[in-house]
Formats: C-alpha cells, structure tokens, sequence
C-alpha cells in the first residue's frame, strides 16, 4: 500500500513541449544509468503526514513515516524513519529506527535506535546501539542487548508484538523476560 | 523537609519556562559525595535496574546502559503537567489528581528496581504527588537498593532554577 512506485520516481521533470509522432520513430529507451540506479535503490518509501493505517505495517524496504498508524510496524530486516508529523501508537521492530515524531508503544531496534531532539517516546526500547539527541523525552526503560545473542528476529518480532502495552503498563514484564541475557 | 519550606520550590521555578530557561544556561560542574557513594553501590560488577526521574538526560542513559545497567526513565515534573491528569475541583476549576497521575506513573512491580535517581524532583513536585511517591518508589526499590536524592538545606527561593543532572563520572555532575 505504501510502497513507492518506481515508474513515477523515473520519470523525467520536464514534460515535452511537442508531441511524438506516432509510428514513425519508437520512443526512446530509458538508458540505464547506474549512478541513477544506486540512488533508487536506496531511496525508500514514504507515507505522507495525512495518512493514518490502522493495523499491522510490515514491507521489505526502507520506510519513512510521517503519518499516523496504530498496530504494529514490523520492517525485519529495514530501517524506519518516523518524521517530525509521525504519531505512532503501535510497537516497532526494524533494523535501525530514527524517531523524530511521537512513539507511544515499544521499539525494537534490531541494530541501533535514535531518538532525535524533537523525539518524544513513551515505551520502552531494545536494542544493540541507542542514539539520544538532548531534547529528546523519554518515558520507558532502555535494554541495550548485547550483539550475537541467539534469538533470531522473528522470534523478537513475535515477542514485540505479544508486549504491546501501548507504552508504560503491566505488560512491560513480558516483553523484558524475552530479552534476558543468556550466558 | 517541612512543607512550609517544600512551599517555596514548588509552582514557580518547576514551571516548564523556568525549566527551559534553565536548560538554556551554561552547564557547571560537581563533585558529589553522593553520587560517588550510589555509584559504588551500583558497581560494574552485575547489570542493575535504574530509574532515572529527571528530565531525560542522553548523557545518563547512555553512561548508565552503556555500564550493561537497565534504565528506566520517567520525568515525574514533565508528567505532573499533563493537562489528562487534572479533574475538576470542588470549586470547579481543574487539579492534578494523584491517583490518576499514578495510574500512568511509577508502575513498577515491587522490587523491580536496584537504585533511583531521584535528584531534587521531590522539591518541585506538586506537593499532593510527592508522598504516593515516595510510597511507591519504597516498594519498588529492592531492599538493600539505594535512592540518590538531593534537597535544599535551606530556603532557596521562588526562583530556585529546577536543574537537569547530567552523570559525567562515578562522582562529578553537569549541572
């Protein structure tokens, strides 16, 4: 649903000025440039500030979110933005999440997670790195794991999406007793 | 501390302006006995569970997690302003209601926590908020866990600043 639609990212800014003749010369290929293709690849979706998706969020590519969603966002193996317009009550799991919106729910960063200074997060957050810009308000606990541990991020998924507390509640146990230190 | 002293810390300088006004000011630096004693008693040698209370200090959070410590981090004054937790007085005009500021505040099972850092938010928390604190920061703690606290030895003044503490070694403070 949010996934960027690569034939409107390739298409030229200016628009002709005459129209083609039809039949008598094809219309030119679009040459593949590899810098260009580089840049696509790593651009990544976006859902805009006036959508809202209620449910479960997950996709296979970058994800910049400046809406609102309530459920939960799962982007295994990607990274996740949340814009200064995202709000946020559902529990993320992502490689690397940046937030600058509102979060009210858990995050887990599988790689590394960074509050920036207009970041306000009620929930607790799991992760192996954690960035904190001053300014940013924070309302929850921080585990940071240690890298190499066994449980395989499906299994934390599942465990993200089992401790959905909505940020601070009883709940919170749950999710904590997933990611106790082994060894 | 006595309330008539308590009185002249809180709803003045804990208002969100004085606070910005003194996050703004240039940080100075302290050595604190207390500190060095509750950084003893959380050590290296285990990972610990802390509360931090203040305002949310990245310096904190990241010393205190990068040590393999838990931490948790609830800005008690920041909370106590939230326009969901005042009800309609007696006499019609809005208050903070303790009980349900706590129903989003300090929910911790009982001795979930090794040590506090409660800092001087005591001083400037709306008086009705501080002794259900206090109550649920003793059941939280573990025995034997500590609570950094600190508090006015003597009258400060409306104008006493409400100050962010920033952990910048086992007994210095940025202020």
């Amino acid at each position: 649903m949010w996934k960027s639609t690569p034939g409107t990212e390739s298409k030229p800014i200016s628009t002709p000025t005459t129209t083609p003749s039809m039949g008598s010369t094809p219309p030119p290929r679009p040459s593949i440039d590899p810098v260009r293709s580089k840049e696509f690849a790593s651009e990544m979706a976006h859902i805009g500030k006036s959508v809202l998706i209620r449910g479960e969020l997950s996709g296979s590519e970058d994800l910049y979110l400046d809406g609102e969603v309530e459920g939960n966002i799962s982007l295994l193996e990607h990274n996740l933005t949340i814009g200064p317009n995202g709000r946020i009550r559902a529990n993320v799991t992502a490689k690397d999440v940046v937030v600058h919106g509102k979060v009210d729910g858990n995050i887990q960063g599988y790689e590394r997670v960074e509050l920036k200074k207009s970041a306000v997060l009620t929930g607790d957050v799991s992760t192996q790195r954690i960035v904190i810009e001053d300014g940013a308000f924070f309302k929850g606990a921080i585990d940071i794991r240690k890298e190499g541990r066994s449980e395989s991020k499906r299994e934390m998924a599942a465990a993200a999406a089992a401790g959905h507390s909505g940020g601070m509640s009883a709940q919170r146990s749950l999710v904590e007793t997933k990611f106790e230190p082994k060894g | 501390m006595a309330p008539d002293l308590l009185k002249f810390f809180r709803g003045s300088a804990a208002s969100p302006q004085a606070a910005s006004a003194a996050k703004g000011a240039a940080r100075t630096q302290r050595s604190s006995s207390g500190l060095k004693e509750f950084s003893k008693s959380i050590g290296p040698e285990s990972p610990k569970v802390i509360l931090d209370l203040g305002p949310t200090s990245p310096t904190n959070l990241m010393r205190l997690t990068g040590m393999g410590h838990k931490v948790y981090n609830e800005d008690l004054l920041m909370g106590s302003l939230d326009s969901r937790y005042q009800v309609k007085g007696a006499d019609g005009r809005l208050e903070l209601s303790p009980t349900e500021f706590f129903k989003d505040s300090l929910v911790f099972e009982e001795g979930a926590l090794d040590a506090v850092l409660a800092w001087d938010v005591p001083d400037y928390l709306p008086e009705s908020l501080v002794k259900p604190m206090v109550d649920r920061l003793h059941r939280a703690l573990k025995p034997g866990g500590v609570l950094l606290g600190f508090f006015h030895t003597r009258e400060a003044g409306p104008e006493a600043p409400y100050h962010r503490y920033h952990i910048t070694g086992s007994e210095t403070l940025n202020i």
